[in-house]
């Protein structure tokens, strides 16, 4: 019979930075920053991949358009102003590695949680309000020195 | 390697052009690139077009890359076309069941180009 892993925010937390970090350094060949807490005002792009199985919860990641902008650069190997249209594609894309990543980091989670297709999010004015009964796993980076933000939250 | 048809599966548009990208970086002389967002249109496209080489995506609208792979058998233009998955699932159960179901290697995501060279070149040089 299939068990949850236990949810901690102590071993997991390092997972989730790792695997960020991984994508970040294969796929874009990019370097994060940590960052701090901070406002996530202004926030234009909302990147979603849902997790279903011993693990329930959804994985996000929180950026400005700039932000989005660089990293569909980063991962096509673009220059900025021709990798604009692909900023919706390219967070999903991300949003799908990273959580896919993290997961495979988990003991038993791989084959026992599935993701689902990602949705990207845009616009300023919106709040983002996931009905999970956890507190949530955030990081926060810089990137290109904008915050970027992932918050991984799950059912119990 | 040259001249080398390819068919990328995958239902991400920035995914298609990283995973050709690879391919050119792992050294293969690619003559054309196919590109579709899941296994049904990869399907109706290789009824016409025969490719050499396959990379398909699993977790995908419409039909994922399991059911593809599967259905793939009953296509005589890709009799012998190797296969390989490239994806975030990275469960041993999805490596065992694309493999079963008649892929030739398997990826996963996030992947160098290193990775691409050591299990695609291996694959297409034996299907030449």
């Amino acid at each position: 019979m299939s068990t949850m892993p236990e949810v901690s925010a102590e071993k997991w937390l390092p997972l989730l930075e790792h695997s960020t970090h991984e994508v970040f350094d294969i796929m874009l060949r990019s370097k994060l920053e940590a960052s701090k807490p901070e406002s996530m005002t202004g926030v234009e792009f909302t990147a979603m991949v849902g997790l279903a199985g011993i693990v329930c919860g959804v994985l996000s990641i929180r950026c400005c358009h700039k932000s989005a902008t660089q990293i569909a650069s980063a991962m096509l190997g673009l220059p900025p102003k021709d990798a604009g249209e692909h900023a919706w594609d390219a967070m999903g894309e991300l949003a799908n590695m990273v959580a896919g990543n993290f997961k495979n980091k988990i003991d038993g989670m791989s084959d026992k949680c599935l993701l689902s297709v990602p949705t990207v999010i845009t616009g300023a004015d919106y709040s983002f309000k996931s009905l999970t009964d956890s507190t949530p796993i955030e990081i926060w980076f810089r990137f290109h020195g904008e915050p970027l933000h992932i918050a991984l939250e799950v059912h119990s | 390697m040259k001249n080398v048809r390819a068919l990328i599966i995958d239902d991400s548009s920035v995914m298609r052009k990283i995973v050709e990208r690879s391919l050119r970086q792992a050294g293969l002389d690619l003559s054309e690139v196919k590109e579709a967002s899941n296994g049904a249109e990869a399907l109706a496209l290789l009824a016409n077009s025969p490719v050499e080489l396959i990379l398909c995506d699993i977790n995908m609208p419409v039909m994922d890359g399991l059911e593809f792979v599967q259905r793939l058998k009953g296509v005589a233009n890709a009799k012998g076309v190797p296969v390989v998955m490239i994806t975030t699932e990275g469960g041993e159960t999805h490596v065992v069941q694309a493999l079963s179901a008649g892929a030739r290697g398997y990826i996963r995501k996030p992947f160098t180009p290193d990775q691409v060279r050591e299990h695609v070149l291996p694959l297409v040089e034996g299907s030449k």
